[in-house]
C-alpha cells in the first residue's frame, strides 16, 4: 500500500494534474502535495500523487558510496 | 539504481553488518515496519543473508489492509449488498479481505450497485461527477503515505458540493501502535527499520520519542536491498555506541521535516480518533476521521453506520499475532495449508505486503 515509484515529470498543468514518466510510461498524476515541482524533476509517485521530490545531490551522493563500495568491496 | 541491488556492494555491507552484529554480544532482532520492506527483504534473499550475518528481521504492523479490522470490512459489505445504486470504490487488495460474510469480490451487490477498483482516489470523484444518479462510496485505507491524498479528495468533493459522494475511512497513523508495541513488553527488539514513505511525509520527529524514552534504535529507509542494509548498519552504530537515535537512510526522498504541506491538509481535513486495529486492540489516537465541516462526506455519518469495535480475526486465524511480531507466519497452523494466495484465510495472506503472503512466496522450499 504504501509503495511509491520514482519517476520523471513530463507535464504540470496549472491546477497541479500531469504526467510522470514511469520506466517509459506516461501516468497521470497528481502534484497538489508538492510546494514546488518543475517538469524534470524527479519525484515519488504514490496512489496517483506526487508525495515528495526526489532530492539529486542527496541522491548522488548515496549513489558515489555505493559505487565505491563496488569496486573496493569494503563498506 | 543499479548500485542499489549491485551483488558486491550488498556483500560490502553484510560483512560490515557481520562485524558490527558480532560486536555486540546479545542477539540482534530488528522489526521492519512497513510492508513494503518485508518485500524487499524477502524478495532480495536478504532474510537470510542477514540472519547469517546475525540480525533476525521481524515484520510489524506496517500493512493498511491487515490491520483494518474485519468489522470495517464488513461495513464496507454492508454497504455494497444492502444499498442499491451504489459504486464502492476502493483499492485492490481491499476487495479480497476475508470476513465471515466473504469478501467484497465474492458479495452480490445489491440492484444496480457495483464495486470498483481505483488506483487513486481522484478516481473516485471522477466517478461521482460522471454518475451523478448513484452514490460514490471510497472505501479509503492507508497510512500517512496516503492520507494526504484522502484528504485533498474530500477538500475536492468539498469544494465541488458532491452531494453523492462520501468516505469509508480506515485512516491510520504509525507512530501511536509502535508504542503500543513497545509497552506491552512482549516484543524483543533492539530496533526499528521506519517506513520510508510514511517519513516522506511526516519526518524524523515523530519516532523521537522511541529512542529518548524507550531506548530503542532505528533508522529511517528506502526499499532498495542497499538502503535496508545500510539503515540496518546504522542501527547496529546506535546499539555499539550506545546512543539510540532515528537516523535517515532515505535522504535522497526523506527531509528531516517531511512534506509540511501534506502534513497541514491533514491536520485541516482529519482530526485523530482512538481507533481498533486488527491483533493490537484499541490504540489511543491511532486512526483519522474527517473533521466535523467535512461530516457530509463522512459514509459513517452520511449511512448512519454503526461499525463494531474489534479487532478480531476470522476462527483459526493467527493474523493478529503476525502483525504484533510475536509468531512468523510459518508459526500459524493455517500457514500454506487452509491459507494460501488463492485461498486466503487473513488479510496477511492477500496484501502484496502482507507477511504472509511475502513469506508464501519467496519462502525457502
Amino acid at each position: 500500500m504504501c509503495l511509491g515509484i520514482p519517476a520523471k515529470v513530463v507535464q504540470i498543468d496549472n491546477f497541479s494534474q500531469g504526467k510522470v514518466d514511469y520506466l517509459g510510461t506516461l501516468v497521470r498524476s497528481n502534484f497538489s502535495l508538492l510546494e514546488k515541482v518543475n517538469v524534470g524533476d524527479w519525484v515519488i509517485l504514490h496512489a496517483g500523487f506526487a508525495i515528495t521530490r526526489l532530492d539529486e545531490e542527496e541522491a548522488k551522493e548515496t549513489l558515489g558510496l555505493l559505487r565505491e563500495m563496488a569496486k573496493t568491496g569494503l563498506p | 539504481m543499479n548500485e542499489y541491488r549491485d551483488k558486491k556492494v550488498i556483500a560490502a555491507l553484510l560483512k560490515d553488518i557481520q562485524t558490527k552484529a558480532r560486536a555486540l554480544s546479545l542477539p540482534v532482532r530488528l522489526m521492519e515496519v512497513c510492508g513494503t520492506h518485508t518485500m524487499t527483504i524477502h524478495k532480495s534473499g536478504l532474510k537470510t543473508m542477514l540472519e547469517e550475518a546475525g540480525v533476525e528481521m521481524t515484520s510489524g504492523p506496517g500493512c493498511p489492509v491487515c490491520i483494518t479490522p474485519n468489522e470495517i470490512h464488513e461495513a464496507a459489505l454492508d454497504l455494497l449488498t444492502g444499498r442499491e445504486n451504489l459504486i464502492l470504490a476502493t483499492f485492490g487488495d481491499m476487495t479480497r479481505v476475508p470476513t465471515r460474510r466473504g469478501s467484497l469480490q465474492t458479495a452480490v451487490p445489491a440492484a444496480n450497485s457495483l464495486m470498483k477498483i481505483v488506483y487513486s482516489p481522484d478516481e473516485s470523484i471522477d466517478m461521482a461527477v460522471r454518475n451523478p444518479e448513484k452514490e460514490v462510496i471510497f472505501f479509503g485505507v492507508g497510512f500517512e503515505t496516503t492520507i494526504p491524498a484522502v484528504a485533498l479528495t474530500a477538500r475536492k468533493a468539498s469544494s465541488l458540493a458532491l452531494r453523492n459522494y462520501s468516505i469509508l475511512s480506515a485512516l491510520w497513523v504509525i507512530p501511536p501502535p509502535l508504542r503500543a508495541l513497545v509497552e506491552s513488553g512482549k516484543l524483543k527488539i533492539s530496533g526499528f527499520l521506519y517506513p520510508g514513505h510514511v517519513s516522506v511525509i511526516i519526518g524524523q520527529k515523530p519516532y523521537l520519542f522511541l529512542a529518548e524514552d524507550y531506548g530503542i534504535a532505528g533508522s529511517i529507509t528506502g526499499f532498495e536491498p542497499a538502503d535496508i542494509c545500510l539503515a540496518i548498519s546504522s542501527i547496529l552504530d546506535q546499539l555499539i555506541q550506545g546512543k539510540p537515535a532515528v537516523s535517515i537512510e532515505y535522504s535522497r526522498a526523506v527531509r528531516p521535516e517531511g512534506n509540511p504541506l501534506a502534513m497541514s491538509l491533514m491536520e485541516e481535513v482529519l482530526e485523530p480518533k482512538d481507533a481498533f486495529w486488527r491483533g493490537l486492540g484499541l490504540i489511543p489516537r491511532s486512526g483519522l476521521k474527517l473533521r466535523t465541516r467535512y461530516s457530509a462526506f463522512d459514509a459513517e455519518i452520511k449511512y448512519g453506520l454503526k461499525i463494531k469495535g474489534g479487532s478480531g480475526d476470522l476462527p483459526g486465524c493467527r493474523c493478529g499475532e503476525v502483525l504484533r511480531g510475536i509468531i512468523s507466519p510459518p508459526d500459524c497452523p493455517l500457514f500454506g495449508k487452509k491459507c494460501s494466495p488463492d485461498s486466503p484465510h487473513g488479510p496477511c495472506m492477500v496484501s502484496y505486503e502482507g507477511a504472509c503472503l511475502i513469506h508464501f512466496k519467496y519462502r525457502v522450499k
